[in-house]
């Protein structure tokens, strides 16, 4: 996918300690499944956040349907494997490409509109792909849902591939948004028009970032169905759950960033699960069932306050508890 | 033939529910310029309000319109003037900032319905929720009939309020050019805030009357705002006749498609209405009509 190599990739000390430590991470919580569980999640949300930020926050055609390409590399790996016992292992190649041929032919249709109507089509697109998966139980099982036995009872070797993908994921947006068609991306964002009057071809820029990041929404997907041995439609197509979250994860972190959407990832992941929890057991237990609603209070927050997300707008957070001088001197 | 009768009648009952929600959404889309992802929730809310009544004070749940209406009429103001307004003068990389703000506001919605209401489906059952009055062989659902007769009258209200009033000129002339009508002495600011409230009122309106022929659980919400959008692009952004249109068009053509393709797809023949004149009729009905 990434052809346009103009410059090497160039990955700094702290993004190394970054991927180091978290190739760590999950030896420090080696006791409990769970939090190993959640970390794997949060890759896979990295993996969908980067995807969805290059299509929508660098190229500025905000989707509302990454659940289409998530839920097809995810039936992608199911479907072989539930009709000819395939292993769903071969979905990690092929999902992702599932994802792409899917992008390019719905876009075909949804890249003849704009802004809001863009939006408006993806999500159309991504409701009727679950609705037909949901109906056509010859070829999906329907809402029966298609399940398939785990490979590994521990969670490492999952954790490592999800976190390899994740990291592919951020260095590919890296190295895409130096090339070339990472700024012919920025001038389709700013203006679509003027990039197609300088002699742009929007249509093909807008194709290549849609196919990069369909194949890791779908290499995502793929990722979900050997991890979690089962999906559904109503799982891996959902609007709310999967386009919607994805959607949150790149605004909170910070949209047309390369760590945005690992950063939101991770507060989502967080948030929700520390009220999950009730704040580790500490609050009533009615807590737990609130985890929703306050991810959507930050999401409010995170709008209105921080219109560039967390990353983007970090030096609004610093000034804010006084940090300012520091920042100043470091950067 | 008595199928089809039945299925084009039951769809244009229902279809005149879907134009009030779909006028509503119109109205918003004509003056804030944004698709309110929150419309559905909204008339989520105004269900429970409903629900609320009719189970602690006994409300008929058409009654309660005179209360759901201006209930939700000063709640989405709100919304509108602390949550929505403040975003027009942010700077944001993405312009759709507006847009992302009701997908928030939707979620958090129907995360409160479902910490207050729980999951759990509820309906209300009043003395004629299972009438049905039968004329020549075809049979008209009571509830939905009132329903139909009471979004008509709402519709009429709606046009002389637009047509015949200075708030609703102020309003017409704010949706064509927000800057001439400011320099005409319209407050647009206000003109825009009051504006999300009246569009919500007419979804709270058609909430309640939903109320007694449908389910209620915190998800409805999305499933309405998919519908609500659906019957906008149909008719024509901003065009109110477009909005009844396509609200009818999409009654008639959700009850054919359950009839004739499977129950199952009831909700996709309208997404795929949708796409298909989204992509290939841009401007919707309201490019045949012009009004």
């Amino acid at each position: 996918m990434e052809k346009e190599k103009t410059k090497i990739l160039e990955i700094s000390k702290t993004e190394y300690i970054i991927f180091l430590g978290a190739a760590v991470l999950p030896f420090l919580f080696f006791n409990s499944f769970y939090i190993q569980g959640l970390l794997i999640f949060i890759m896979m949300w990295v993996m969908l956040g980067n995807s969805w930020n290059l299509l929508a926050g660098y190229t500025g055609q905000v989707s509302f349907g990454h659940a289409a390409y998530f839920g097809i590399g995810a039936y992608a790996a199911a479907l072989p494997y539930f009709h000819y016992k395939i292993s769903p292992w071969w979905g990690l190649l092929y999902g992702g490409l599932a994802a792409v041929i899917l992008g390019y032919l719905l876009g075909i249709l949804v890249f003849k509109l704009r802004g809001p109507y863009f939006a408006l089509g993806t999500l159309a697109t991504g409701e009727i792909l679950r609705l037909v998966f949901g109906e056509e139980e010859w070829l999906t099982n329907g809402h029966n849902g298609i399940l398939y036995t785990t490979t590994w009872v521990s969670k490492y070797p999952y954790y490592f591939i999800a976190l390899a993908l994740a990291i592919l994921s951020i260095l590919s947006v890296k190295m895409v948004m130096k090339s070339k068609a990472g700024f012919y991306f920025l001038s389709i964002r700013e203006d679509e028009d003027a990039a197609a009057a300088l002699g742009i071809n929007t249509k093909k820029y807008k194709n290549i970032s849609m196919a990069i990041s369909t194949f890791w929404a779908g290499t995502a997907g793929a990722f979900y169905m050997i991890y979690m041995g089962f999906i559904d439609p109503e799982v891996v197509f959902a609007l709310h759950n999967i386009s919607i979250i994805t959607i949150l994860i790149g605004i909170i972190g910070g949209v047309g960033t390369i760590w945005g959407p690992a950063i939101g990832a991770l507060v989502m992941v967080f948030v929700q699960e520390l009220f999950r929890s009730a704040i580790f057991g500490l609050a009533p237990h009615w807590v737990s069932g609130l985890h929703a609603l306050i991810f959507g209070l930050l999401v409010i927050t995170v709008i209105l306050y921080l219109p560039g997300g967390i990353l983007g707008d970090w030096d609004l957070i610093a000034n804010k508890f006084k940090f300012s001088k520091r920042m100043r001197s470091s950067s | 033939m008595e199928v089809f009768l039945q299925s084009l009648i039951s769809g244009l009952l229902i279809g005149g529910l879907y134009a009030i929600i779909g006028i509503g959404m119109t109205l918003i889309m004509g003056v804030l310029k944004i698709i309110n992802l929150a419309h559905g929730q909204i008339l989520m809310v105004a269900m429970y309000v409903t629900w609320v009544l009719w189970k602690f004070f006994g409300i008929d749940p058409y009654l309660s319109i005179f209360i759901t209406i201006p209930f939700i009429f000063v709640f989405a103001e709100g919304l509108s003037k602390y949550l929505l307004h403040p975003l027009i003068e942010k700077e944001s990389i993405l312009p759709e900032n507006q847009v992302l703000m009701t997908v928030g506001i939707g979620m958090v919605l129907v995360e409160l319905a479902r910490s207050i209401f729980t999951s759990n489906y509820k309906s209300i059952h009043t003395s004629y929720t299972d009438k049905a009055w039968h004329v020549a062989g075809i049979s008209l659902h009571v509830p939905l009939v009132i329903a139909f007769v009471i979004a008509i009258f709402l519709t009429i209200g709606l046009y002389f309020l637009l047509r015949k009033t200075d708030l609703g000129r102020s309003i017409r002339a704010t949706a064509q050019d927000k800057v001439a009508a400011t320099l005409m002495g319209i407050s647009s600011a206000k003109i825009t805030i009051l504006t999300y409230g009246l569009g919500s009122a007419l979804d709270a309106a058609a909430g309640s009357l939903l109320l007694p022929v449908y389910y209620l659980y915190p998800d409805v919400g999305p499933l309405f705002t998919v519908k609500a959008f659906v019957i906008t692009i149909l008719g024509g952004l901003g065009s109110t006749v477009g909005a009844i249109a396509g609200g009818l068009v999409l009654g008639v053509a959700e009850t054919f498609g359950a009839t004739y393709i499977s129950s199952g797809y009831r909700d996709a023949v309208g997404l795929v209405i949708f796409l298909i004149v989204l992509v290939f009729f841009p401007g919707g009905l309201k490019r045949l009509t012009k009004v």
